[in-house]
């Protein structure tokens, strides 16, 4: 018998890639409700987390699962959950109060088709606008997408360290394709991911163990306050009411902005930090095509082919979607020939990319689709060729 | 019968009704392809049903990175049922391979003069030979190994012990050197 050639290799699901970051990036209670595509997850923690000493609670619903994190977060967990568009609407109003709270949270959303039930077992990107504003009123948010199994393993252990640097609600935004595609898996000659805990923000001297008082809400210049967890020697209050520094009801007009400010300036000011965008050949290509999740990898063959066909076209892959990247989207692609934007949903983050192109004069195409499939590469081809040509951009010319 | 050679990209689609067990078909082969140091995709469609219902599980096997992971054009197509037949046959490459259960599955040309047929009596051989109707993915994966050398022996049996439990693993082996076999007779009566 012939010997094996990979040894370390292993099939790994979407899914699974995302349960197994979790267990790595130290989360230690998961309080869900199954819902298809993202079951997996919840079914590979029910498994592995009471080997480890770590809480898997199933909920009776989706409302009562993020209550359930949230006092969890509360008190110092790393909590998570993983669900899909529904069950993500149900949790809509407490992703406020956490946001409002400053509540480090994980919720992996799979993203299926809808609206509503919809295909329960198909993709859609659809979800883009609820994760940034399905809750009400002004707040920031962390929203990653992972465009391959690997990626989701590293990108679910990134979305619990900004959690805990941002004090947020992170949402890992996967589609079902990723969810449930199944690829190679071997990161046994990666570095070691580093691993963030509330605790390292904690100053200390800023507690009243210190000697001074500990403000949960504190106006701190990097706008986001150390969190000391509850039943760990501070007494203090929360609360989904618009608060002070020391976490009670405030109506104080200049108090309430301030407040504001400084929960959308934590993230929005960091885009830098937070957002990460992917380049290949974006430099001296005619045409960068935009995308994110399991639509960058058909962006990718596309690119190849029209490459091997003579075009000058590159990639521009979106690793995170909320904040979104414009400045770097516009450095990027304000050169550009033509920027075409592919996304399976009728272009909610079109509308984002196209904003941040203003002024630029580049031609600006975006490609939709919604039939439950995952694009395929022949439309992306056919687009570009095709506004290449609308826009005059010869094959092979030079700039 | 030619076996198929390695190329540059495999694509393979699996076919049957939802309980057949064609996911973890199509899992078994592109895990098998791992060990064998390819790269391999594995992605499925399926309604919201658990049983019955349509079932079909691609992997896409290559040399270099994969990109777009969907299958679009099958060199080999396994089909467990005649809706599978009627739904994918017309889809299968110039020159490829259609395995159909030959109980099951009345083919009616759809897929083709170039296309080589390969029927055999998978879930008849699964229930009556082994006693184990459950077994015949497993078979009908040795038929397709048997038939195209596409993975390694060794690679598919690191892959059939990752995926059943010790007490089903006897079983499961039985039935993919029944496929094997069943293969290897087929070629050698086709080579005739």
């Amino acid at each position: 018998m012939t010997e094996i050639k990979n040894k370390h290799v292993q099939l790994m699901q979407g899914n699974e890639a995302c349960a197994l970051g979790a267990i790595k990036a130290g989360a230690s209670f998961f309080g869900g409700y199954p819902i298809t595509p993202s079951t997996e997850i919840a079914e590979y923690i029910a498994r592995e987390f009471p080997k480890l000493g770590r809480y898997f609670m199933q909920m009776e619903d989706e409302i009562a699962s993020i209550g359930a994190m949230i006092g969890a977060s509360m008190v110092g967990h790393k909590a998570f959950t993983a669900t899909s568009g529904p069950g993500f609407s149900l949790m809509q109003e407490l992703i406020g109060y956490a946001a409002v709270a400053e509540i480090p949270l994980v919720i992996i959303d799979v993203m299926r088709f809808g609206p509503s039930t919809g295909l329960p077992t198909m993709p859609q990107s659809g979800d883009i606008m609820q994760a940034r504003w399905g809750t009400h009123g002004d707040h920031s948010i962390i929203a990653l997408s992972p465009s391959s199994v690997q990626e989701a393993y590293y990108t679910t252990i990134r979305a619990f360290n900004l959690a805990e640097q941002y004090r947020t609600p992170v949402v890992v935004l996967l589609d079902e394709k990723i969810g449930h595609l199944r690829e190679g898996f071997d990161i046994s000659q990666d570095l070691e991911p580093e691993i963030i805990n509330r605790a390292d923000f904690v100053d200390k001297a800023a507690t009243s163990a210190g000697g001074g008082k500990y403000l949960p809400f504190a106006n701190t210049p990097s706008g986001v306050p150390p969190f000391v967890p509850l039943g760990q020697g501070e007494r203090y209050h929360f609360t989904g009411l618009t608060h002070n520094q020391a976490g009670f009801y405030t109506a104080d007009a200049e108090q309430v902005a301030t407040f504001m400010h400084r929960l959308c300036h934590k993230i929005e000011d960091h885009v830098n930090e937070i957002a990460e965008v992917e380049q290949l050949d974006c430099a001296g290509a005619d045409c960068v095509i935009i995308a994110y999740g399991a639509v960058a990898r058909s962006a990718q063959e596309a690119m190849v082919e029209l490459q091997s066909q003579g075009y000058k076209v590159g990639l521009l892959r979106l690793k995170t979607i909320w904040p979104f990247p414009a400045e770097q989207i516009r450095e990027i692609c304000a050169d550009k020939k033509l920027v075409v934007m592919p996304e399976m949903n009728m272009g909610q983050l079109a509308v984002e990319a196209k904003a941040a192109l203003i002024g630029s004069g580049v031609p600006f195409h975006s490609i939709t689709q919604v039939n439950g499939r995952l694009i395929a590469p022949a439309p992306i081809m056919q687009a570009v060729i095709e506004q290449m040509a609308e826009h005059s951009v010869k094959q092979g010319g030079g700039r | 019968m030619k076996r198929l050679v390695m190329k540059m990209k495999y694509e393979v689609r699996f076919s049957g009704t939802g309980g057949q067990g064609i996911i973890r078909c199509a899992v078994l082969l592109a895990e098998a392809a791992l060990y064998d140091g390819y790269f391999a995709a594995q992605s499925q469609v399926y309604g919201p049903e658990s049983r019955g219902g349509s079932s079909q599980g691609e992997v896409v096997i290559k040399d270099t990175p994969i990109y777009y992971p969907k299958v679009t054009v099958p060199d080999v197509l396994l089909c467990l049922s005649q809706e599978a037949y009627n739904k994918y046959a017309g889809d299968i490459a110039e020159g490829g391979l259609l395995i159909c259960d030959s109980d099951f599955v009345q083919p009616d040309g759809r897929e083709g003069d170039t296309v080589q047929l390969c029927r055999l009596p998978m879930l008849e051989t699964a229930r009556d030979k082994l006693q184990n109707e459950l077994s015949a993915n497993v078979l009908a994966l040795g038929v397709l190994v048997g038939l195209t050398n596409v993975v390694s022996e060794a690679a598919v049996h690191r892959a059939l012990a990752n995926n059943f439990k010790a007490k089903i693993l006897p079983l499961n082996l039985t039935a993919y050197q029944e496929g094997f076999q069943m293969a290897q007779s087929q070629a050698a009566a086709l080579n005739k």
